[in-house]
């Protein structure tokens, strides 16, 4: 039951984490990198978006996927009763 | 008060408060000298995670490499801050629940192998002492241009604090000091930032500025967009559009996959996660790294579109006799270099280089004048209209003087740099130590010395890593600015492939962990050796591999490492049962103790 109750744990942290590495891969590498000249014809107030994105949109986005994380994770500590004390 | 008197107090007033905290926070035992006693709240480990990381160059270099290059510049602002998501959630809690205090610790623990312990302890030396010449060069740097000492004097005089606090406080002393030491930085980035963006835009926030319209001398709103206009400024003197990149696609993307995974895998920044009390206090910790790391990383774009256009529109065409003073003060520190090609007494700035290298002058400026009173310089010059030289390294130190900012500011940002490099050196200098005081000698060589002795030890080695990093400081090999290459590519092709599979990969036994970082370290070293050392005249794209450069090429090295990794464990031995058994408890949060020697 234990042992079963960890892998639980864990393939649900691993699909946290799948999920997250994408939308840090798209901000980053897709909207900063690959499709930048694309984005770049969308103006975003004062800025093109694709620059927007390669210089501010990206660490902000990366912020936000870390709090995310360390909040989800510290429920999913506590529902599979993996938490510290 | 003049800037001088300012200056001296703001950066003895800073050096003032590290050694205090210094004498409050000695460390007792090899616990506290390594993790800190592992007792650190998580938004103090976050902010000294930040200092740790925010080097002499994050914090002078950035903005003007960025100011220079422009779009070109973005993969330093992601690859340096994305790292922490990989670390957030890949790294950090499940090292924290391991609960040692090294890096090679865990490679040689996990990997049952005192070989791997070994080559990781090679790796942490060589990056470490890579990165740590240019903190030391850098601290010179600052107390020369501010406080008009010599710059091998301020290296000793760097020397002599950072002695001070990483060896008296080891790891207990440099954390406390470096969440003061990010306090200065920051406040230090920001208020010229704040200023500036005020000056031209109206917008208390630079983040926002530089996405604004452009106020012209008497305040007015011009209706024209910054971004919009420095591209058309910057066009108009042949350079390529600030938002537009001029590097391939391929090369940008390798880049900062090798900068994010590096950032990752580097041990100083690592380390610092075995400091928090719990695996939940890791977690958190990352967050509030980045948030301080964020603050500095989002501004210094603005920053850099700021000063780019302030230099333009205030150097290009201007009357040499006209130029404000901090143009004179910089280019008698033989940062700036100007030649009159066609003769008009203005200064012309354009496309490409005014003349080959940097500036050296046929002496100072009560010696030899040209016909407008500039310095001589003495390069072989070239045939474009470009007439001007500016050192990218002014761009953050000037502004103050070119947004004429008040005096104090400038005091401010010398304390600030000095901050910079010192808690960068400090974290890297204990790494080395622990690497050789617990690796080397109480993990592999002689493991029955006593708590006592290894502290000593530790001591001894951070001594010795301090006079060896002051050397390098004063006699700068000549390679430092194409070694950073090294340190985040050295770490993306080894560390980073080697800890991931190590947590989420339980098969992933000794004989595919050697085999995989051997390959990936040998791979890598020798690319950037070949292209920076060996054949530098080849150093272009088409020679490249797959047209990635030496800073990308990490990236590649850390696809051989997982490849040969995983081949490899394949066809030997899966690791012992009570190995297998780490892997799962690392998993899992619950039971994380202290950090621990055993």
């Amino acid at each position: 039951m234990r042992e079963e109750n960890a892998r639980a744990y864990w393939a649900a942290n691993l699909k946290l984490i799948f999920t997250y590495l994408i939308i840090w891969f798209v901000v980053s590498y897709g909207c900063g990198i690959l499709f930048v000249d694309a984005l770049n014809n969308i103006q975003f107030f004062g800025f093109k978006l694709g620059f927007w994105f390669a210089q501010q949109g990206s660490i902000y986005v990366f912020l936000v996927l870390i709090w995310m994380y360390a909040f989800t994770m510290n429920k999913l500590d506590r529902k599979f009763d993996v938490h510290e004390e | 008060m003049d800037v001088q008197l300012l200056t001296y107090l703001f950066v003895g007033g800073s050096f003032a408060l590290y050694i205090g905290i210094a004498i409050w926070s000695r460390a007792s035992s090899t616990k506290d000298f390594y993790v800190a006693g592992g007792g650190v709240s998580p938004i103090a480990n976050g902010a000294a995670t930040a200092a740790d990381w925010m080097s002499a160059a994050s914090f002078i270099s950035m903005a003007g490499i960025i100011a220079f290059s422009g779009y070109d510049a973005s993969v330093y602002l992601m690859g340096w801050t994305g790292g922490y998501v990989l670390l957030a959630m890949l790294l950090a809690p499940y090292l924290r629940k391991f609960g040692k205090f090294t890096v090679p610790d865990f490679i040689g623990d996990r990997y049952y192998s005192n070989v791997a312990r070994t080559v990781a302890v090679i790796c942490v030396i060589f990056i470490s002492f890579t990165y740590v010449a240019g903190q030391m060069r850098g601290v010179g740097i600052v107390f020369a241009r501010f406080l008009e000492v010599d710059v091998n004097m301020g290296v000793v005089i760097g020397m002599a604090i950072v002695f001070f606090y990483a060896v008296l406080g080891g790891m207990k002393g440099i954390t406390y000091t470096q969440v003061a030491q990010y306090c200065v930085l920051i406040f230090a980035f920001l208020v010229p930032a704040v200023f500036l963006s005020i000056l031209m835009t109206g917008h208390v926030l630079p983040q926002t500025g530089f996405g604004a319209t452009v106020l012209d001398a008497a305040g007015n709103d011009t209706g024209v967009y910054l971004l919009e206009r420095l591209d058309g400024i910057v066009q108009d003197l042949g350079f390529g559009a600030y938002t537009e990149g001029q590097k391939s696609t391929i090369d940008v993307f390798f880049i900062a996959a090798a900068l994010m995974c590096g950032t990752a895998g580097l041990p100083h920044v690592i380390v610092r996660f075995f400091t928090v009390p719990t695996v939940r206090d890791a977690r958190i910790s990352a967050g509030w790294a980045l948030l301080f790391i964020a603050l500095l990383y989002t501004t210094a774009p603005a920053v850099g579109a700021f000063a780019r256009t302030n230099l333009i529109e205030t150097v290009h065409q201007t009357e040499y006799e006209e130029l404000p003073g901090w143009f004179y003060n910089w280019e008698n520190s033989g940062l700036i270099g100007w030649v009159d090609k066609n003769d008009d007494g203005r200064v012309q700035m354009s496309a490409g280089a005014a003349f080959k290298g940097t500036p050296t002058f046929a002496g100072d400026r009560d010696e030899v004048t040209g016909s407008h009173g500039q310095r001589v310089v003495t390069n072989e010059v070239t045939d474009n209209d470009a007439e001007v030289y500016i050192d990218r390294d002014i761009i953050v130190l000037a502004n103050p003087e070119i947004g004429n900012l008040p005096a104090w500011v400038i005091a401010l940002v010398a304390a600030g740099g000095v901050a910079a490099a010192l808690s960068t050196a400090a974290g890297l200098l204990l790494v080395i130590s622990s690497a050789v005081s617990h690796d080397l000698l109480k993990k592999t060589l002689k493991p029955d010395i006593s708590e006592k002795q290894e502290l000593l030890a530790a001591r001894l080695a951070a001594v010795v890593a301090i006079l060896i990093a002051g050397y390098f400081g004063i006699n700068p090999p000549g390679f430092v600015a194409q070694v950073v290459a090294f340190a985040f590519g050295l770490a993306a092709a080894s560390f980073f492939p080697v800890i991931l599979m190590g947590i989420f990969y339980k098969r992933m036994n000794k004989e595919g962990a050697i085999a995989g970082m051997a390959v990936g370290l040998a791979f890598t070293f020798s690319y950037i050796v070949y292209f920076k050392f060996v054949s530098p005249e080849l150093n272009s794209a088409e020679n490249w591999l797959f047209g990635v450069s030496p800073e990308g090429i990490g990236t590649v090295g850390m696809v051989l490492n997982f490849i040969v990794a995983f081949a490899v464990s394949r066809v030997t031995a899966p690791p012992p049962e009570h190995i297998q058994h780490i892997v799962e408890d690392i998993r899992v949060p619950r039971g994380a103790g202290g950090a621990s020697a055993h």
